[in-house]
């Protein structure tokens, strides 16, 4: 049949299973728009092509399928950009599609002619400029299988407006992508297996440190029945938490920069590591030299590139991780090391007496508390995405994720301005799923136009802003490391309850603990989007804290309170 | 320590740039690199020597084959291997003796490929070190021109690169 290159962009997308897809119209892109029109596709009109970008990404993260984002060229792709940079570092599928001058015109610096597949090269798994009306269905097919198999990430699609333009006889292809020496899926070696089943049988201090490789494996049953066999403790990433169940008993936490005392002591103790689709990112380690010294590290990953670049692994093994773990189980007997366990579990009632519960009791509302109290009140049944900074540190260390999926936030990059777009695409995915948006007084203003987004396209996620008056982790480490001096950090925010009420939608605030449950409960039952404005201490760090390169049990401490807040019903 | 590494790429347009553009973003120098088709149609062959220790050559193979485009890497820094650099280097004859120039010609199997009126250019080719050797005896006669090629290797013995792996 006869189609234009814009009809065959929609047609792709179709037969690619996509159902909504986050854009900006212009001119290099018309076409596709006009296209657009005549397809079961829900576009979502954002108001800056980054909100699209990371409400693409929030879509992929909850649903596991490809987010796609569409742009026109020059300004509307290069604010793209940081959106896919941001699902370049944590390994997000993405597609994006983008608009391009008349190839006749490529190189003479035409009216929003920007190289935008060049721009992102070193930002994506992969990127391709598009010319010719016959190149477009092969093109996007590839695009889609590179960006959601191996090791996924984000895919640009540069397309030419004389290419969109164009007619051709068209049919789908329902043929497999092969690509000549792409390797997506790979098993794990023999040799590679009994050296890994030679050190788990060894170790009497074995400790899993599981990353975001579990949940997009789909590893989490293969995980918690690894786990259980060998009877080692799981310690998580930022990006892993949900892999594996917070209520497990083998759960011990977060790793890492803000991960807890106990769970970085203990990786210094460890005599095994088993990493687990994680890449030992700096946050996670501290410093190299000092890291793990008595551990032998197992490292199993889908990137043949992760293996050794930080740390040397004694036994390597580059497969899909659910696989790896079912030959794994097949290979072990149960074990047992309670003494460990006892052990761990002792360093955890040395600092059983939580920070959260050690609070001073100055009537102040605590974002700790805050974040404590959503998790309570919504069962931790909710997606939460949130920014980047102290809010983003504390909902990783109160909100107690039990579900892959759950957890929606910039690590790698460390994105401000994600959460609210990265919430809006997961209730897009998921619209029968709770969504919350947990967000800085910061972060939120950067993105924040996409509240009209929210408002157009009646999506209903509730943003919970920590709103400390500073940006405050940056004012954090300016406490810490540069005597205070708050250059650039305290911040004056508009009204959120009138910024709410201006875009038709509820804006709630509080300013004392008593408050939080009835607003929190309200923001819940409201129909639209609501914004709550939690006004919370101003001067409030995270703990504990590994200061940047130094040794991981090298932990700054929340300071001894002289007085203690009522937190007696606080589950920890 | 340096490291030969030869890459079969696709051919295709911008696989140049993704090559490059990967040693300059994870910090890796370029000492040489050269580019050209192999007997295969739409397959290209790259040589490109970097000094650095091994776990770090281990790293940069790991990320070439990162690259959609790139098909086979191998490392020749360990493998008995035929490594050749081609020179042309235009040295000035007058306000010398032309004979002296010409023994060093002869001395060193280098060829003349132009004369002109001032001037003659050679050809050398061999071994890096050896081209660096010639042009280090021809630079007190005057070059006025050089440009060279770039190191390109192939392993000895019967094992054969193949894009198809």
């Amino acid at each position: 049949m006869q189609r234009t290159g814009a009809q065959i962009i929609w047609e792709c997308l179709v037969h690619e299973g996509v159902r909504t897809v986050f854009g900006y119209p212009g001119g290099a892109i018309l076409p596709a728009y006009d296209a657009m029109l005549d397809y079961p596709v829900r576009h979502v009109l954002v108001r800056h092509e980054q909100g699209a970008a990371h409400m693409a990404d929030g879509f992929a993260r909850a649903s596991g399928e490809v987010g796609v984002a569409i742009a026109t060229s020059g300004p509307g792709a290069t604010n793209l950009v940081t959106g896919i940079a941001t699902a370049q570092m944590d390994s997000s599928p993405l597609v994006c599609i983008t608009g391009q001058v008349p190839s006749k015109l490529i190189g003479y610096d035409a009216f929003q002619e920007t190289d935008i597949s060049g721009i992102t090269l070193p930002i994506t798994k992969h990127s391709y400029l598009v010319t010719r009306v016959d190149e477009i269905m092969p093109t996007i097919k590839e695009a889609f299988y590179l960006a959601k198999s191996g090791r996924p990430g984000p895919v640009l699609v540069d397309i030419t407006k004389d290419a969109q333009q164009a007619s051709t006889d068209w049919a789908w292809n329902d043929a497999p992508v092969k690509l000549r020496a792409y390797q997506a899926h790979r098993i794990p070696a023999k040799s590679d297996m009994s050296k890994a089943i030679e050190l788990i049988k060894a170790a009497r201090k074995p400790l899993i440190l599981a990353g975001q490789g579990v949940i997009q494996s789909n590893a989490m049953k293969e995980l918690r029945a690894f786990a259980e066999m060998i009877d080692a403790p799981v310690a998580l990433t930022l990006l892993g938490l949900g892999g594996f169940p917070a209520s497990h008993a083998l759960n011990i936490g977060m790793m890492g920069m803000h991960g807890e005392a106990w769970v970085n002591h203990a990786i210094q103790e460890a005599d095994l590591l088993l990493a687990l689709g994680m890449r030992f990112d700096d946050r996670v380690t501290g410093n190299l030299k000092t890291y793990a010294p008595h551990a032998k590290k197992i490292h199993i990953d889908i990137d043949p590139s992760e293996i050794n670049k930080n740390v040397r692994a004694d036994a390597a093994i580059v497969a899909d991780l659910r696989e790896t773990l079912r030959e794994l189980l097949d290979m072990l007997e149960p074990s047992n090391h309670g003494p460990w366990l006892k052990y761990i579990a002792s360093m955890k009632g040395d600092t059983a007496v939580r920070d959260i519960q050690r609070l001073p009791d100055n009537g102040h509302l605590y974002a700790a508390h805050v974040i404590n109290d959503i998790w309570r009140l919504t069962g931790g049944n909710a997606i939460i995405a949130t920014d980047v900074g102290q809010h983003q540190m504390w909902e990783a260390q109160y909100y107690h994720h039990n579900d892959p999926r759950t957890l929606i936030t910039s690590g790698g990059l460390g994105t401000m301005g994600f959460g609210l777009p990265a919430a809006i695409g997961a209730k897009l995915a998921k619209p029968d799923a709770e969504v919350w948006a947990i967000v800085g007084d910061g972060g939120f203003q950067m993105t924040q136009p996409e509240l009209s987004t929210a408002a157009q396209e009646g999506v209903k996620v509730n943003v919970a802003i920590i709103n400390n008056g500073y940006l405050g982790m940056v004012r954090q480490w300016q406490e810490f490391f540069y005597e205070r001096r708050y250059a650039a950090t305290p911040l004056r925010s508009p009204d959120f309850v009138k910024l709410a009420e201006a875009h038709g939608l509820v804006g709630l605030r509080a300013e004392k603990r008593p408050e939080v449950d009835a607003i929190v409960d309200r923001a819940r039952q409201a129909e639209g989007t609501v914004v709550i404005d939690f006004r919370v201490e101003q001067e409030d760090s995270v703990y504990p804290m590994v200061p940047a390169g130094a040794d991981l049990d090298a932990m700054i401490r929340r300071p001894e309170p002289s007085v203690l807040v009522e937190t007696a019903d606080d589950p920890i | 320590m340096q490291h030969t590494l030869v890459v079969l790429v696709e051919d295709k347009p911008g696989v140049l740039n993704r090559v490059a553009s990967l040693f300059r973003r994870r910090v890796f120098n370029i000492e040489s690199l050269s580019v050209g088709h192999t007997a295969e149609p739409g397959i290209s062959r790259m040589t490109i020597v970097i000094d650095s220790d091994q776990v770090s050559a281990e790293r940069v193979i790991a990320y070439l084959y990162k690259l959609v485009n790139v098909l086979q890497v191998e490392d020749l820094g360990s493998v008995p291997a035929v490594m050749r650099d081609l020179a042309l280097v235009k040295v000035a004859v007058a306000g010398h003796d032309r004979a002296t120039l010409l023994r060093v010609v002869d001395e060193t199997r280098a060829h003349i490929v132009d004369t002109g009126e001032q001037t003659m250019t050679l050809e050398i080719t061999g071994e890096p070190p050896h081209v660096d050797a010639v042009i280090a005896r021809l630079e007190p006669l005057g070059i006025i021109e050089m440009v060279r090629s770039g190191q390109v290797a192939m392993r000895r013995g019967d094992t054969a690169l193949s894009a198809a792996g």
